[in-house]
């Protein structure tokens, strides 16, 4: 049992290792940060959630979108976990088209909690026009969507600099030390005092970035907390019941003449 | 096959079963005689089944809930991990069970290879392994398209391309796959439909192959043969049954593991991006599991060779049985195949490494001589070993070494070498 029980540590260790060597890029290493959702008991920090939907809300929203999240996730569990007259509030914020109305004609409401967030173009070719050709992605996954995940986009947040002197940039790209091929074509997002946190926390660039990433992460993974909670509760079951089997095994084995 | 006759001792029992012998079935398969001593390598004929069950649950329930449209199905999958209930986690077993199933298929197969397995009188049960295999990969390849995300679209362009690779008819056979000029929206629905059909061709397979196993029995450890029932063996139910359910519930926890702390990890951040034909992602990398293939595939300059290489890779497995001539089974009385055993494991890690790096330099090399080493080792070694190998003398039944102490291959090796000395 005891060889059993170490090669298959070995083999998840091995996987676990491999995978992560074999599909990362040599790039620059990323900013580190100890995130509260990254451990086994991993958990949002909520304040935190909170902000970063203002964030988002303030900076982010005017080029990307977050097309596969609702108003009503605002206030579910295991998220920003707004009061549902905030949320209904937020929703009222924006306007959607709804109808045909009875008469045929389409019509212009305020968001309900049941309506999906608000993309701020049309369509991908406004997006792009708008942008210097270069298409702001949607955010709904995104954290998952970049190889270094959370550290990534933070990296990328606070990663932007003067370029190096043999380096010549287009108008409108940027120099950014974490960036794939160090351009991008977005200007710096962030800069100190950008927002105004209501809960008194200061808003240095590097406390927007932290909040934004933690927001992003729980659009990515909106059932992150609910997965390890219910994540550990099956380890600990599956463990008493390999150890009663375990028992069982032994006993019946005792009755032939071999070991098992 | 039948050991002794059955006959079910209630009445009804017996009027069912003479006309449908289901009991006589569940009878044999309860009594089946199963070598004492075998190992928990064995473990994972039991852990594949559970495997592909868990897979079709899975994979039945998320059909519910997908759409298979090149423009709804990134968004049906982000709607199943968001709003579906336990959507996540469905999804996540699913994806992370594709890997947990690669990962004991490979188990198993180089248990047959370490212990001889697939020779006579095994040969039938080893080839329909090589088609579940194979049809596996295949499953497995046309699952990770449905996602639609960047990976999904460019590994289905790159692997249908290879069709291209025939003569003459290659480009008809590439359009007819992707039912267009391009990878698109009927490539996507037919992959969904086969990808739904080709599980249950392969729990089709399983009965066969289980059934063919059970003519012959078990090998085991110290591949011998054996005479069923004997001291030599325990009744399936309850020895075999509970040492199964002990290997797959540690194998659950390294499952769980995946699921729940890192379901992403053995996946490709890429696959999360939604399919955009006009933008190549930087490098395009197959699912860990078919990395070797895909490196013996890129070592040859060749496309038609290449693909043909990739192919024949699979097809020396299914002729193993006649490129192996040795007549001893367990790589245990086989000194120099054990040694060749585990350069060729050591060999197909190393092609896995190369699938993923770029197929340029000093990894295009290795590659190539890696590939050249696996051909080599069916091709060449066996046949070879087989004819000049000095095996050791083989212990007459199995309760010899499992009354010497454990039934583990070092005290049969031990005991047997004693033996030789004495």
């Amino acid at each position: 049992m005891k060889k059993y029980l170490k090669l298959l540590i070995l083999i998840s260790l091995l996987l676990n290792i491999s995978s992560q060597r074999l599909y990362a890029e040599p790039a620059s290493e990323f900013l580190k940060v100890d995130w509260t959702f990254k451990s086994f008991f991993g958990k949002f920090d909520r304040a935190s959630l909170q902000r970063g939907y203002q964030v988002y809300n303030e900076v982010c929203a005017s080029c990307h979108s977050l097309k596969h999240l609702s108003y009503r996730n605002l206030s579910e569990k295991g998220g920003p976990e707004f009061s549902e007259e905030e949320a209904k509030a937020i929703a009222s914020n924006f306007e959607v088209i709804d109808g045909p109305d009875s008469t045929g004609e389409m019509f212009n409401r305020p968001a309900k909690l049941s309506d999906k967030f608000v993309m701020p173009y049309a369509n991908e070719e406004e997006a792009k026009s708008a942008n210097g050709g270069a298409y702001p992605p949607d955010m709904s996954v995104l954290v998952k969507a970049r190889k270094g995940g959370a550290d990534y986009i933070y990296s990328l947040l606070l990663g932007y600099e003067e370029p190096p002197t043999d380096i010549k940039l287009d108008d409108g790209v940027y120099y950014n030390k974490y960036m794939y091929g160090n351009k991008i074509k977005m200007a710096a997002p962030l800069s100190d005092d950008l927002v105004e946190y209501s809960d008194g926390t200061k808003a240095t660039t590097e406390q927007m970035s932290k909040d934004v990433v933690t927001f992003l992460m729980w659009t990515a993974e909106p059932h992150l907390e609910q997965r390890h909670k219910t994540g550990f509760r099956v380890l600990v079951y599956l463990i008493i019941l390999t150890l009663l089997v375990y028992f069982s095994m032994k006993k019946i084995w005792s009755r032939v003449e071999s070991k098992v | 096959m039948s050991d002794h006759e059955y006959t079910p001792k209630s009445k009804f029992g017996k009027w069912f079963n003479d006309r449908l012998p289901l009991l006589t079935l569940a009878n044999h398969l309860t009594d089946y005689p199963t070598p004492k001593n075998l190992n928990y390598w064995w473990t994972f004929g039991g852990i594949l089944t559970f495997c592909l069950i868990t897979q079709i649950v899975t994979g039945i329930i998320l059909a519910m809930h997908y759409i298979a449209h090149a423009d709804l199905a990134f968004e049906s999958v982000e709607h199943i991990m968001r709003n579906v209930n336990y959507g996540w986690l469905i999804r996540y077993i699913h994806a992370n069970g594709a890997s947990m199933f690669f990962l004991a298929v490979y188990i198993h197969i180089f248990r047959a290879l370490y212990y001889g397995s697939y020779k006579s009188p095994r040969e039938i049960i080893w080839i329909i392994g090589m088609i579940i295999y194979f049809l596996m990969m295949a499953t497995a390849f046309m699952g990770y398209v449905l996602p639609w995300g960047q990976m999904s679209f460019w590994g289905a362009t790159v692997i249908t391309n290879l069709f291209s690779a025939i003569p003459f008819i290659g480009e008809s056979i590439t359009n007819w796959l992707w039912g267009g000029y391009s990878v698109d929206n009927p490539t996507l629905t037919r992959f969904f439909s086969l990808h739904y059909l080709f599980p249950f061709l392969i729990l089709g397979l399983v009965v066969l192959h289980i059934w063919a196993l059970h003519v012959p029995g078990n090998n085991n450890p110290i591949g011998i043969d054996i005479k069923k029932p004997s001291k030599d063996t325990v009744p399936f139910h309850p020895y075999i049954v509970i040492k199964d359910l002990f290997a797959l519930l540690i194998f659950l926890i390294v499952f769980a593991f995946f699921v729940f702390f890192s379901p992403n990890i053995l996946g490709h951040a890429d696959n999360y991006i939604e399919a955009n034909p006009l933008v190549t992602p930087a490098h395009i990398v197959p699912e860990w599991y078919l990395l070797p293939f895909y490196a013996i595939l890129r070592s040859v300059p060749d496309k038609l060779l290449g693909v043909i290489a990739m192919f024949a890779a699979i097809f020396v497995l299914v002729i193993l049985p006649w490129l192996d001539t040795s007549k001893v089974r367990s790589a245990i009385f086989r000194p120099i195949y054990k040694q060749f055993y585990w350069f060729l494991v050591a060999d197909v890690l190393v092609l896995g490494y190369m699938g993923a790096m770029p197929a340029e330099g000093t990894y295009l090399l290795i590659a190539r001589v890696a590939t050249v080493y696996y051909f080599a080792h069916f091709l060449i070694i066996l046949p070879f070993l087989g004819a000049k190998e000095k095996t050791l003398e083989l212990p007459l039944n199995i309760t010899e070494p499992v009354l010497g102490g454990s039934p583990n291959q070092a005290t049969a090796k031990d005991n047997n070498n004693l033996k030789n000395n004495l």
